[in-house]
């Protein structure tokens, strides 16, 4: 494969692509939408949220593998989680994705994988898109506690 | 190369203006000897430029053209009585003499500087359109139509409380005639459409289309964005009103392009924007403007640019239009051939009348990662939608990936671009 491919394509990526977890929309649950200017790819996240806790994670849209797995892994890393807690990984996300590659990427845990996006510069925002939507999503819940 | 390919390879002759059968074929291998850029390597790898759709690469000579402006000739137009003043005058009066030869308009004074093809759309549709559409009127676009010719029209006629039509197209990627026949009516006030599609590379019969909108008096608009590099442009012939383009598509610089404009109806066209260069006299009570084109050039002109993109055009009539528009539909059938055995890939776009476009979708790969995978072969392409999103729409993508070629891409660059292709399958496997 040529260079840095495998990085960006880890298998972890290629199977929440071929199969997206939590792919539906929640009827009913509070939802954000994220778009990407460059490519017109759209994400809508959704988040049930039952006393300050996620208690169940969707999202809908179109993409590229990058978006797609990000969002598929997305939703199995904030479900159970508080609010708070999840808007705390969102950033941590964020920062973590937009650092230098090669410095370390600490706590990422399952969403390591994403990393390698920090050698495709142009990529970054395809692993962001879907934790714009649920940050989107997870606007209302904060400022409505 | 054998010359009945070459002939057997060109358009039929409704879709093209003034072409005339090639002395001699084109040598790409001295073409790209030309354009410095394509001697830099991508990533360890020779730079395979396959996005001449987005942008094309500049030769030398219009390289050193803005360098020896900027370094020996540099002067503001127009208000100067000294030399160099005169000098950068006189190198944009022959430039717009030189747009007009390259488009065969009838007059120089139809050639109006602009920062690019959207540029002159918007300024149609300021200027033109805001006098000629009313409550009720229509104009007619395509469903291949690039965003830069929809939105000025749709918010034409949000303003005037007109309606936009549009012309559909058929499964390969051709505008159906027959429907844009039936839209034309006493309400039309204008056909706008591209002469070249940017995410399809259809050819548009512009003559046809022409006949069938001045046979009811509705002038036509075309966008020869992705036209004027790759064919000979006969704006006599093809008989249009309005006609665009941006240097940076045909090997000139970026924030200069050209209205061409029917001089009788840019004499009725009210200035787009006000200022230096625009005017007869001025007084508090009252101005006068000047006639055209300098009425609608407001301000200090890019002036490099236009002297820049005079050097774009002679390198180009240098070569041959006519040679390069045969070499490039060559190279289009190698390409095409070389697409559809690659495994999975299917082609969006495949009118029998076509420019070097080559838009595509692989199994359901997403374009972007297409897009990476080749890039990290060295090969540039683009992804997305073009700035064509009803049309993507129409051929049910959201995006897709695009090769398009110009004269400096070779049979090598297609089998560059074959062999990457085939890694995005073992990536996704």
């Amino acid at each position: 494969m040529t260079t840095g491919l495998d990085d960006l394509y880890q298998e972890v990526i290629l199977d929440h692509n071929r199969h997206p977890r939590n792919f539906r929309a929640l009827e009913g649950a509070a939802s954000g939408e994220a778009f990407n200017r460059m490519c017109g790819d759209r994400v809508t996240a959704y988040v049930r949220v039952d006393a300050g806790v996620i208690a169940d994670v969707g999202f809908q849209g179109s993409g590229c593998a990058i978006s797609r797995a990000s969002a598929s892994l997305m939703t199995e890393a904030v479900r159970a989680k508080t609010v708070a807690d999840a808007a705390a990984l969102i950033e941590r996300l964020h920062q973590a994705l937009l650092s230098p590659p090669g410095s370390t990427v600490d706590q990422l845990g399952t969403l390591a994988p994403l990393a390698g996006v920090r050698q495709f510069p142009i990529r970054i925002k395809c692993a962001l898109l879907a934790w714009d939507a649920l940050r989107a999503a997870l606007a209302g819940q904060l400022t409505s506690r | 190369m054998p010359m009945a390919n070459i002939q057997g390879s060109l358009p039929a002759p409704r879709y093209t203006c003034g072409t005339v059968a090639p002395r001699t074929p084109l040598d790409a291998a001295a073409v790209r000897r030309d354009f410095p850029i394509l001697r830099r390597d991508v990533r360890g790898r020779p730079l395979v430029y396959l996005d001449n759709a987005a942008t094309t690469q500049k030769p030398q000579r219009v390289i050193d053209r803005l360098v020896r402006y900027y370094s020996d000739e540099n002067a503001n137009v127009h208000r100067g009585v000294h030399l160099l003043s005169a000098e950068a005058t006189d190198a944009c009066d022959a430039a717009r003499e030189r747009v007009r030869q390259f488009l065969n308009a009838a007059d120089a004074r139809e050639i109006v500087w602009v920062r690019g093809t959207t540029e002159a759309i918007n300024l149609v549709a300021e200027t033109w359109g805001r006098a000629r559409v009313g409550a009720g009127d229509e104009i007619v676009v395509s469903e291949m139509e690039h965003h830069s010719n929809i939105l000025p029209w749709q918010a034409l006629c949000e303003e005037k409380g007109a309606r936009l039509r549009v012309v559909p197209v058929t499964d390969t990627g051709e505008l159906r005639l027959d429907a844009c026949t039936e839209l034309l009516g006493s309400r039309t006030r204008l056909v706008a459409v591209p002469h070249v599609s940017n995410a399809l590379g259809t050819i548009n019969p512009v003559e046809e289309l022409v006949r069938l909108a001045h046979e009811r008096s509705i002038p036509v608009l075309l966008d020869g964005a992705q036209a004027v590099a790759h064919m000979p442009v006969d704006l006599q012939a093809i008989g249009c009103d309005f006609y665009a383009f941006s240097a940076h598509k045909v090997f000139g610089p970026t924030g200069i392009g050209v209205l061409y404009a029917r001089a009788s109806l840019l004499d009725e066209m009210r200035p787009y924007q006000r200022g230096g260069g625009t005017i007869r006299s001025v007084s508090f009570e009252e101005t006068l403007y000047a006639d055209a084109p300098g009425r609608f050039e407001a301000g200090t002109p890019h002036i490099a640019g236009i002297v820049g993109l005079a050097a774009a055009i002679e390198y180009l009539t240098d070569l041959g239009i006519a040679q390069v528009a045969a070499y490039e539909q060559e190279l289009l059938a190698a390409a095409t051939a070389a697409l559809s055995e690659v495994p999975g890939l299917r082609l969006i776009g495949t009118a029998p009348h076509k420019a070097g476009i080559l838009s595509f979708a692989i199994d359901d790969i997403h374009p972007h990662d297409v897009g990476t995978i080749l890039d990290r072969s060295g090969v540039a392409i683009r992804a997305g939608h073009h700035c064509c999103q009803p049309l993507m729409a129409r051929f049910g993508v959201p995006a897709t990936a695009r090769a398009s070629l110009a004269c400096y891409n070779t049979r090598e660059d297609v089998q560059a671009l074959a062999a990457a292709l085939r890694t995005v399958r073992t990536v996704f496997a």
